[in-house]
């Protein structure tokens, strides 16, 4: 069994390869992806998503050059040494727990979707420009 | 870039009716290219002419660098092609239908013929007409492949198969691309269902091919215009397709306009929308006759 699987939305306008790069870069940050781990082959996610090959393979050689992953020849291509540290696990949950929390609340009150998500944009974007102040 | 099909001029007519006239293109190799158009567009009629079924009545066509109608034997051997609507003879069972594919061609890989089918559930010894459409049009893929062909033509094999037995057979198909770099092409009148596996467009309108290119190029290459409608008209662009409501003009342009008038929007197209606005704009020999359009990736 692959380690992770790729789930491709043909309607959010964003490309396949990009959505491709975006989930294993989803998966490292929550560690289901580390250091050494081998991405699932061309030929399995084509089999699993039906997607052109060579979108496959740009997705990867663009991780490459991230530097988040390593293809070697005739193996396959690899999570890079060295990549960020993910979420614990445990720090993972709790945070999502209180963000699930938090959305509830706003829900319950009224707030729509599109409202929360400005809104923590803004406050996460608020926040960087506060530590550089 | 290193062609696999190339069509120069070419025309057919049946009695008094062109179904293909002065049709120019070339098709890479090693790549799956979509061959889109509606109904009565000339696709199929082209792909007769790429396997020799069909003698040009004038130009030419040549496939794998040959021309199928005079040379069956070099182009035959390194081609596949699946009909539409996947004709299998239905009494034989798949198993007698695999026998049948040894017999007749030179190249065969047969248990790559078997396992593909194995995987897919297929009861060898099941009769091919017993079998559901999703497994015939397995069926067929798989002596296609068997083949090894280099090139493999495939027309309209998703029309008559619902959404799961589509994506089982782009699954196939995708699988057997990855692990034999043959260069596809695929007839559809389905579009949307195209992006994802293919990476090269064809479109075919009344006998003529009215866009041609990378799939990547040809979206980024289009976009559409939204304004009011007493703006002056974005110079710098190519009017594919335009619409006029009371108070606002829609345009699906081509290129990138140099400097929008203020009131003017601009978003981007998905495949779909750029293929469905060339066959909603002047159809080629109603408005003043216009060159197809190749983008370059």
């Amino acid at each position: 069994m692959a380690v992770i699987t790729f789930h491709l939305d043909s309607r959010s306008g964003v490309s396949y390869y990009v959505q491709l790069m975006q989930q294993v870069r989803q998966a490292v940050r929550f560690g289901m992806l580390r250091a050494g781990d081998q991405l699932p082959t061309v030929r399995e996610v084509v089999a699993a998503v039906a997607v052109n090959p060579n979108t496959v393979l740009r997705a990867y050689r663009e991780l490459e050059h991230e530097g988040l992953a390593v293809t070697r020849q005739g193996l396959g291509t690899f999570i890079a040494a060295g990549v960020a540290a993910p979420i614990e696990q445990p720090l993972y949950r709790s945070l999502r727990g209180d963000l699930e929390r938090w959305i509830r609340a706003a829900r319950s009150q009224g707030v729509d979707d599109a409202t929360l998500a400005a809104l923590f944009d803004h406050v996460l974007r608020e926040s960087h420009e506060e530590v550089r102040a | 870039m290193t062609v696999c099909l190339e069509a120069a001029g070419l025309g057919m007519r049946y009695r008094s009716t062109w179904a293909l006239r002065g049709c120019d293109l070339r098709i890479p190799a090693g790549r799956i290219t979509a061959l889109v158009g509606p109904n009565g567009a000339g696709k199929t009629t082209l792909l007769h002419l790429a396997v020799g079924l069909l003698r040009p009545t004038e130009g030419s066509v040549r496939v794998l660098g040959w021309i199928p109608a005079a040379e069956p034997d070099l182009v035959l051997a390194r081609l596949g092609f699946v009909a539409q609507d996947t004709p299998l003879y239905r009494r034989y069972s798949v198993a007698e239908t695999l026998r049948l594919g040894r017999a007749l061609n030179r190249r065969w890989d047969e248990a790559a013929a078997t396992d593909r089918l194995r995987r897919l559930r297929i009861p060898l010894d099941r009769r091919v007409g017993r079998l559901s459409g999703g497994q015939r049009a397995q069926v067929a893929l798989a002596l296609a492949l068997a083949k090894r062909p280099e090139l493999l033509l495939l027309d309209e094999p998703l029309a008559s198969l619902d959404p799961l037995a589509r994506r089982q057979f782009l699954q196939e198909l995708m699988d057997a691309v990855a692990g034999d770099g043959l260069a596809v092409v695929l007839s559809s009148h389905l579009v949307a269902e195209l992006e994802r596996v293919c990476d090269h467009l064809v479109l075919l309108d009344g006998g003529r091919v009215r866009l041609a290119g990378d799939i990547e190029g040809v979206v980024a290459e289009h976009r559409l215009l939204v304004g009011p409608r007493e703006a002056a008209r974005p110079a710098g662009v190519h009017v594919v397709a335009a619409e006029q409501a009371q108070r606002q003009t829609t345009l699906w342009v081509r290129g990138e306009p140099p400097d929008l008038a203020a009131g003017w929007g601009v978003s981007p197209l998905s495949l779909e929308d750029v293929v469905l606005a060339y066959l909603a704009g002047p159809a080629p020999g109603e408005a003043a006759p216009e060159a197809a359009v190749e983008v370059s990736a």
